[in-house]
């Protein structure tokens, strides 16, 4: 390589890097969506880069749905004071009473569906126009569709099949009152991506993804953390393992996997052997047909 | 490691996304569950083959229609290379999704159908990967196992491909025979056509030197945000937050500050928070200079050069992607780095003819997926290069100005 020539981690970032100040430069009132895991933890160091010695011009956001593993709820309030910028709550719990919404039954009820409505209250509560997320392209295969700049409407729907044409690195952020802006800085990093990137930069993550003792329930192959949010029945198999966490979403929807990783490294390993995809061997709430993600993309889900 | 970015391209059924799933699945880049789920879903085809095209085609309007509507991204790597791939639509009305996954590539590959040779779109693909500029082009003729791996009808495609380059100007281009269905010569030489000597796909796409888009030449900089911090400690800091689209920069380096012309030094450059001496295209970094001088978003810091042109009266080359007609006297915003500025549409020069390859005039408008060339009046004075100088400050994007679609590309002259 030259010595004009960057290497691929660096293309990604200073692209990431590019789109964080696209959306400074282009909205009145953006927020980063942050929920405690790797990728909107990255988005977090991404953003520190391209703002800092200022201030992030948008407030990071947590949409919790009570269902969070305690460990990443705690590591998003010490990051957001260790980098002393404003953290947002708003809890799925509240919306769920103030308008009366049906909870999912049975036995891995999940408010995946639910935090949709959430977030477009909070949208509409801060009125907020560009909202920033860690989708990735390679995560899925609507997502591997979706702009960097995706429009939404004023029901926060996606129109898969009506996107702006998106061009060179120029992104297209004039909307209407009332629609918003998805944007997906970290689009074209992959899985393994992230992770050489968390080693480079050394970023600290929440204990969950390092191998731990966790009591488990094994379903469908999957291992689903025991917590108070799952149902357990008599015949449920509970047992001790040594897990890690390779996506933290809700711990009724997350599976977690068998891991002796206990250092980035071994993580990196681990995923370059692996032949079970990011989603795949995660999350059960992708299982629901082949459409899961578009489906809930369209009704304004991330 | 580096990274390469190509696009697939060509007519409908000419096997795009299934040449992208057997790239994948025979360099072992499908992981078992993505697999199962395409064999769940292939199992409602007759043959009770698997189809490679589900990988990419993942909206529920594509897979029931068996057609790819717009454009998804791949990624996959090799012990070689790093590779973003852009799955790109064939049918025409989805053109604009096309040339969105052009924009950013380094290399095309055109399928062509063995059965159909040359058709409308390869030459209309064509055309747009000439346009933009794209520095390599593999012709892939697929389904060479429908033709009996034919190769005097491979050499016949080839012959009338050539005239197209010819006509376009196009530089460094490859073909090879292949099948994506069967899988010849894409991860795997083919067993069956001796009579081809050349690079297998993938080797090629290791192999190939990615002529990289970037101009080190001509130092361009758009200012995107400025950094105030304004605390007690920083009151002085001021920097140009921004992404260097082409050429380095120095510490000492002289400036100009365009649209309003005012000279000044460099005096820091700050790369991920660290202060370093020089910095270079496409690193995203914070400018200081050495006098307090009037910049925001949209302006641009660029070294003392000849090439930049100033002004108001602009020759574009336009990719037409709405439905509602470009015509003449028309006003749109035209969005050229981080400026945004109104631009009023004022001759239409001529239209090009995508069959012939040729050059209208006296056309009034233009539809979509046309491509004309036509003058332009921006409100105020634009600093921008040719986009075949560099592709970073010469291509911008037409928005309507009021349902605020991005209705046009257009490379500037």
């Amino acid at each position: 390589m030259s010595q004009y020539q960057l290497d691929y981690l660096d293309q990604l970032e200073s692209e990431s890097i590019h789109i964080f100040r696209e959306v400074a430069g282009q909205f009145e009132k953006p927020a980063l969506l942050f929920s405690g895991g790797k990728d909107s933890i990255t988005l977090v160091h991404l953003a520190l880069k391209a703002f800092r010695p200022g201030k992030f011009p948008f407030p990071l956001v947590h949409i919790d749905t009570g269902h969070n593993f305690p460990e990443a709820l705690a590591f998003r309030d010490q990051l957001a004071e260790q980098i002393g910028e404003k953290l947002i709550v708003r809890k799925v719990e509240d919306t769920i009473k103030a308008k009366h919404l049906t909870e999912q039954k049975g036995k891995f009820a999940s408010r995946n569906q639910l935090q949709t409505f959430t977030l477009l209250d909070t949208i509409e509560e801060f009125g907020f126009d560009a909202c920033i997320g860690g989708a990735r392209r390679d995560e899925e295969k609507a997502r591997a569709k979706e702009r960097i700049f995706s429009v939404r409407d004023d029901f926060g729907q996606w129109n898969p099949k009506l996107q702006r044409p998106e061009l060179w690195h120029t992104y297209n952020g004039k909307i209407h009152k009332g629609e918003n802006v998805r944007v997906f800085p970290i689009s074209n990093w992959t899985e393994l991506d992230i992770w050489n990137y968390i080693k480079r930069e050394n970023i600290q993550l929440p204990s969950v993804y390092f191998s731990h003792e966790r009591e488990v329930l094994e379903y469908q192959n999957a291992l689903i953390a025991v917590s108070p949010y799952i149902q357990i029945d008599e015949n449920d198999k509970i047992s001790t393992r040594r897990v890690r966490y390779r996506t933290v979403g809700d711990m009724t929807c997350t599976a977690a996997v068998a891991s002796e990783a206990y250092s980035i490294d071994d993580i990196i390993s681990e995923i370059i052997a692996t032949r079970t995809s990011e989603r795949g061997e995660t999350r059960i709430d992708d299982r629901f047909s082949e459409a899961a993600m578009e489906d809930r993309k369209k009704n304004g889900y991330f | 490691m580096d990274l390469l970015r190509f696009l697939t391209a060509g007519s409908v059924d000419d096997g795009k996304s299934t040449l992208i799933g057997r790239l994948l699945y025979d360099s072992k880049n499908i992981l078992i569950d993505q697999l199962d789920a395409i064999e769940r879903s292939s199992k409602n085809r007759k043959d009770g083959t698997v189809d490679l095209a589900l990988l990419t085609d993942g909206l529920r309007a594509e897979r029931e229609q068996g057609i790819t509507i717009d454009v998804a991204y791949k990624y996959f790597s090799t012990p070689k290379r790093k590779f973003i791939i852009a799955d790109t639509p064939g049918h025409i009305q989805y053109t604009r999704n096309m040339v969105t996954g052009a924009s950013n590539a380094d290399l095309i590959i055109i399928l062509v159908d063995a059965r159909n040779g040359v058709v409308e779109q390869t030459r209309r693909h064509s055309l747009i990967a000439s346009l933009l500029n794209i520095p390599h082009v593999v012709v892939a003729i697929n389904k060479m196992d429908l033709l009996n791996y034919d190769q005097a009808a491979y050499n016949h495609i080839v012959e009338d491909y050539k005239k197209v380059a010819e006509v376009l100007k196009l530089n460094n281009v490859s073909y090879v025979p292949i099948s994506a269905l069967v899988g010849d010569n894409i991860v795997d030489a083919s067993t069956k056509m001796d009579w081809y000597q050349g690079p297998i796909l993938l080797d090629y796409l290791e192999n190939v030197e990615v002529k990289s888009s970037v101009n080190l030449t001509n130092a361009r900089f758009p200012v995107q945000y400025v950094i105030r911090p304004q605390t007690e400690d920083l009151h002085d800091y001021r920097g140009y937050a921004g992404k260097i689209e082409s050429g380095i920069y120095k510490k000492g380096d002289q400036v100009v500050v365009y649209p309003s012309g005012v000279e000044a030094t460099i005096e820091k450059i700050e790369l991920g928070g660290k202060e370093v001496e020089e910095a270079f295209a496409p690193q995203s970094v914070v400018l200081h200079l050495d006098q307090d001088v009037d910049i925001s978003r949209g302006d641009s810091i660029v070294k003392k050069d000849d090439s930049l042109k100033v002004g108001q009266d602009i020759d574009a080359i336009v990719c037409w992607m709405d439905e509602k007609p470009l015509t003449v006297g028309q006003k749109y915003f035209l969005q050229h780095g981080s400026k945004v500025v109104p631009a009023m549409v004022k001759e239409i020069k001529y239209k090009l003819d995508v069959n012939q390859l040729e050059k209208i005039t006296e056309v009034s408008k233009a539809d979509l997926n046309e491509v004309v060339e036509v003058k332009l009046k921006t409100a105020s004075p634009l600093a921008y290069d040719a986009y075949s100088e560099i592709r970073e400050s010469g291509g911008a994007i037409l928005v309507d100005q009021t349902s605020f679609v991005t209705v046009g590309a257009a490379l500037l002259q």
